[in-house]
């Protein structure tokens, strides 16, 4: 069976606390042609996803929820690493042990070039670090990401 | 001033910004995300940095007011002007809030505080730079030209 290119837009999820980088990250992801929602905290990125910040949660997998989930359609999360409250790091973790959404690629962003801390998020799950400000030749690097995820997909989709 | 003459102070001024270290690449980026639909994304950018540094230089000031200052809060502050500055490519700002973060982590008062009037200053100098260019940008569009690259 041939495989369709698939001209569906992939959908980002943003999550920085600063207002101008997320009207910067928006603008960027926009004119690399991404469908974008932008957010200014992980838990408001949580509370997108359908997830809540409980870190206990006992979610039955079959439960309606998770088709809510699927619907979403979010292909890649990219956060920014100093956050008030929940950090970047805190957001991958806790997106990494979600069932639903563990599959999603992460990317970190951060101001501070700090090689264990970008280690640490490397080695605990996100696809790729970039260091502030993000440039249209970072965003260009997101693609081959979500073009894996999705073959990735398709290649365990039971449907 | 005739609509080429206008056009070539814009572009000199523009350059003389950058070789005096106002602005960097990252404000050419900015340019770079402009286009026909999104024709004013470089001043809506540039007017919340302007918004946003006011309220932190209103913040740092205070902070640093303080008996006791609270020298996690003055960092935070710097930290995030820090950012907003490099993300927008006002270099000068930036580069005085890299000074500014080492007095807060040695706990310098004096070093803080001077380090406070040299980023008004600079925050100043580089708002005046860029609503004078802006202005010129506007005379040019209203005269019916195109901006130059």
């Amino acid at each position: 069976m041939e495989m369709a290119v698939d001209k569906t837009q992939f959908h980002v999820l943003a999550v920085d606390d600063s207002l101008i980088d997320r009207k910067l990250i928006e603008r960027l992801l926009k004119t690399s042609s991404f469908q974008v929602t932008v957010v200014d905290s992980g838990s408001k990125a949580l509370e997108f996803l359908g997830l809540n910040d409980d870190e206990h949660e006992q979610r039955d997998s079959n439960s309606d929820e998770d088709q809510d989930h699927q619907d979403l359609g979010v292909n890649l999360i990219i956060t920014d690493y100093c956050m008030p409250g929940m950090t970047g790091y805190d957001l991958l973790k806790r997106i990494k042990k979600s069932s639903c959404f563990r599959d999603i690629p992460v990317v970190i962003m951060s101001s501070e070039n700090i090689p264990s801390r970008i280690n640490r998020c490397l080695e605990d799950g996100a696809e790729e670090f970039l260091l502030k400000p993000v440039q249209l030749s970072d965003v260009n690097k997101l693609r081959p990401h979500l073009m894996k995820a999705r073959s990735n997909e398709r290649l365990f989709d039971q449907h | 001033m005739d609509l080429v003459q206008l056009q070539r102070q814009l572009v000199e001024y523009r350059t003389s910004l950058y070789h005096e270290g106002f602005l960097d690449e990252q404000f050419t980026q900015l340019q770079e995300l402009q286009d026909e639909n999104n024709p004013d994304f470089v001043v809506e950018v540039v007017s919340l940095f302007f918004e946003d540094s006011e309220r932190l230089l209103n913040e740092l000031t205070k902070a640093l007011e303080q008996q006791s200052i609270d020298f996690k809060r003055v960092d935070a502050h710097v930290h995030q002007l820090k950012g907003s500055s490099s993300s927008i490519g006002a270099q000068r700002v930036q580069k005085v809030c890299i000074a500014f973060r080492n007095y807060c982590e040695e706990q310098n008062v004096e070093g803080c505080l001077k380090c406070l009037q040299q980023v008004r200053h600079e925050y100043s100098l580089v708002k005046t730079k860029l609503e004078s260019m802006f202005q010129l940008e506007q005379q040019i569009l209203s005269a019916g030209g195109s901006i130059p690259m």
